[in-house]
């Protein structure tokens, strides 16, 4: 096989991973913050992209703007559902929380579905950014080197300002102990709500950028979500780090195996999920509990 | 100083899902004072303390901290008012590191200790800066619990059987460290299971039976009371 096939599906494969590492991440703070498995973050990253269509489409803003925006909106409703919805089986085991999301999942994909069909819409490409470079071994569209950088600086800021700072470290302590963070004056609750609604943004924005790559489907944040659920699984579910690093490894692996044994790339991470289950069932990054 | 009291507790009744513990409590702490909650275990001196910080939710009475009616606040609000916590079991966060958890509690106050007097007050702290929290030992943690609430400028502080389980000598460190946050002017609530700890450090002690105060001996009367003292610690 050609050098270009294989490059080709090593950068099909990271950025898949990285949209898996931005999704991921987001359902790891919320898991560790709010113990919700939060089944809907495929319907926030499919609403990332309708909401930069719409902007698009109904109010002629562009890319970069929404960009910004489009996440925005993400959050905003998230945090609207959790404060109204979610926030009600805090109390609750675990599998409530999933099953809520998953309910609110079906809802909201079945809406626009109901509205737009599942035929997908188009979304362009921006201007800066058409076109690619020939690096000789591979050609590299320049979108998709940006999908890339800009999925990494997001991950990895993301995980700076958990890891590394004030507010994180409020974060870490109220995952921990949320009564005593409580009880040193910080207002959990509000803290809650807004990690909610960082988490989902995280969809939104990997919403986002997917949009130009495989265009706007209301059906695109089912699909992703399958193999998210997996890639939290293999890296241990609340881990900030294992997140990132599995779900790009992940998505270079199944990217090799499109072009080593095509057949068995939509298997190759569940594969993996039930090894790692058997083996290290915390996760590859999780702790013991 | 304010004329009122920094603490006023009336009537208050306390629940723990059905199971009723706190039964009609009353008590006062004083600008400046340390006063201690003693009694046998499981008499209710632990849900005193969560029902002041708002923890325990469902509470019934008043209760009063500087003036400011708490029973139907959060424990965020409370904190604000001033009030340093340090929970029984400590709550070291065992995720972040003996620094993050020193700066951890927002400053509530400004006139709280700086890290040089808290470093030269805990010097073990400073050696372990970086070590995670779930490394230090029972007295290292206990040091880290008072030293984190003393950074926030907080004047009325309730610590929650701050000797339980350490050796002697950490226990004598840690009755220094209760000295000096007296002479600061600081005021103390303290549970306390050790009564010798106790009676040397606070000024009245108010003795708890079944969920109410049923005596207060102040520290002149220590020694004329002791036989009542033992009877009610059981000891």
């Amino acid at each position: 096989m050609s050098a270009m096939a294989l490059f080709g599906q090593l950068l099909l494969g990271l950025i898949n991973g990285s949209f898996y590492a931005m999704l991921s991440l987001g359902l790891a703070i919320v898991f560790g913050l709010l113990g919700i498995v939060n089944a809907a973050q495929g319907a926030f990253y499919m609403l990332g992209a309708f909401f930069a269509w719409m902007l698009g489409q109904y109010l002629g803003i562009g890319y970069w703007p929404s960009l910004l925006l489009a996440p925005i909106g993400v959050a905003a409703f998230g945090m609207l559902l959790e404060r109204t919805i979610i926030k009600r089986v805090y109390n609750l085991d675990h599998l409530y929380g999933l099953l809520l999301t998953l309910g609110l999942f079906q809802i909201i994909q079945g809406l626009f579905v109901y509205w737009y069909g599942t035929s997908g819409q188009p979304y362009d490409y921006p201007e800066a950014l058409s076109g690619g470079h020939n690096l000789g071994f591979m050609f590299l569209p320049n979108y998709r080197a940006w999908v890339v950088v800009a999925s990494l600086i997001l991950c990895f800021g993301t995980w700076f300002a958990i890891e590394r700072t004030r507010l994180g470290a409020y974060l870490r302590a109220a995952t921990e102990n949320p009564t005593l963070v409580r009880a040193f004056g910080i207002n959990v609750p509000l803290l809650v709500t807004l990690a909610f609604g960082g988490g989902v943004a995280l969809a939104g924005v990997a919403g986002v950028l997917a949009a130009p790559i495989y265009q706007v489907n209301p059906l695109m944040g089912g699909n992703i979500l399958i193999t998210v659920f997996a890639v939290v699984v293999i890296g241990g579910f609340g881990s900030i780090l294992g997140s990132i690093v599995t779900g790009l490894m992940l998505g270079v692996l199944e990217g090799f195996s499109k072009v080593f044994y095509p057949e068995a790339s939509n298997m190759v991470i569940f594969a993996i999920m039930i090894v790692v289950l058997m083996t290290k069932p915390q996760g590859l990054f999780g702790r013991e509990r | 100083m304010p004329e009122t009291a920094v603490l006023e507790i009336a009537g208050l009744q306390g629940w723990y899902g059905e199971s009723h513990v706190l039964h009609g409590v009353d008590l006062n702490v004083g600008w400046g004072e340390v006063v201690t909650l003693i009694g046998r275990n499981g008499v209710g001196k632990t849900t005193t303390l969560r029902a002041i910080m708002g923890i325990l939710r469902r509470r019934e009475g008043s209760v009063k901290v500087m003036g400011t009616e708490t029973i139907r606040l959060a424990p965020e609000r409370v904190a604000r008012l001033g009030v340093g916590y340090v929970p029984e079991e400590r709550g070291i966060f065992a995720s972040l590191t003996v620094t993050e958890n020193l700066m951890l509690p927002p400053t509530l106050a400004p006139d709280g200790m700086t890290l040089d007097e808290i470093y030269r007050l805990f010097p073990n702290l400073l050696d372990r800066a970086r070590s995670q929290g779930s490394k230090l030992s029972g007295g290292e943690q206990q040091m880290l619990a008072i030293a984190r609430i003393l950074r926030t400028g907080a004047r009325f502080l309730l610590l929650d059987e701050p000797t339980e389980g350490l050796a002697p000598v950490i226990v004598q460190q840690i009755g220094a460290v209760l000295e000096t946050i007296k002479h600061k002017g600081l005021t103390v609530l303290l549970v306390e299971q050790n009564f010798r700890f106790a009676a040397n450090a606070a000024d009245r002690h108010y003795v708890m039976e079944s969920g109410k105060i049923v005596d207060m001996i102040s520290k002149s009367e220590i020694a004329g009371k002791m036989e009542r003292l033992e009877e009610y610690l059981g000891v």
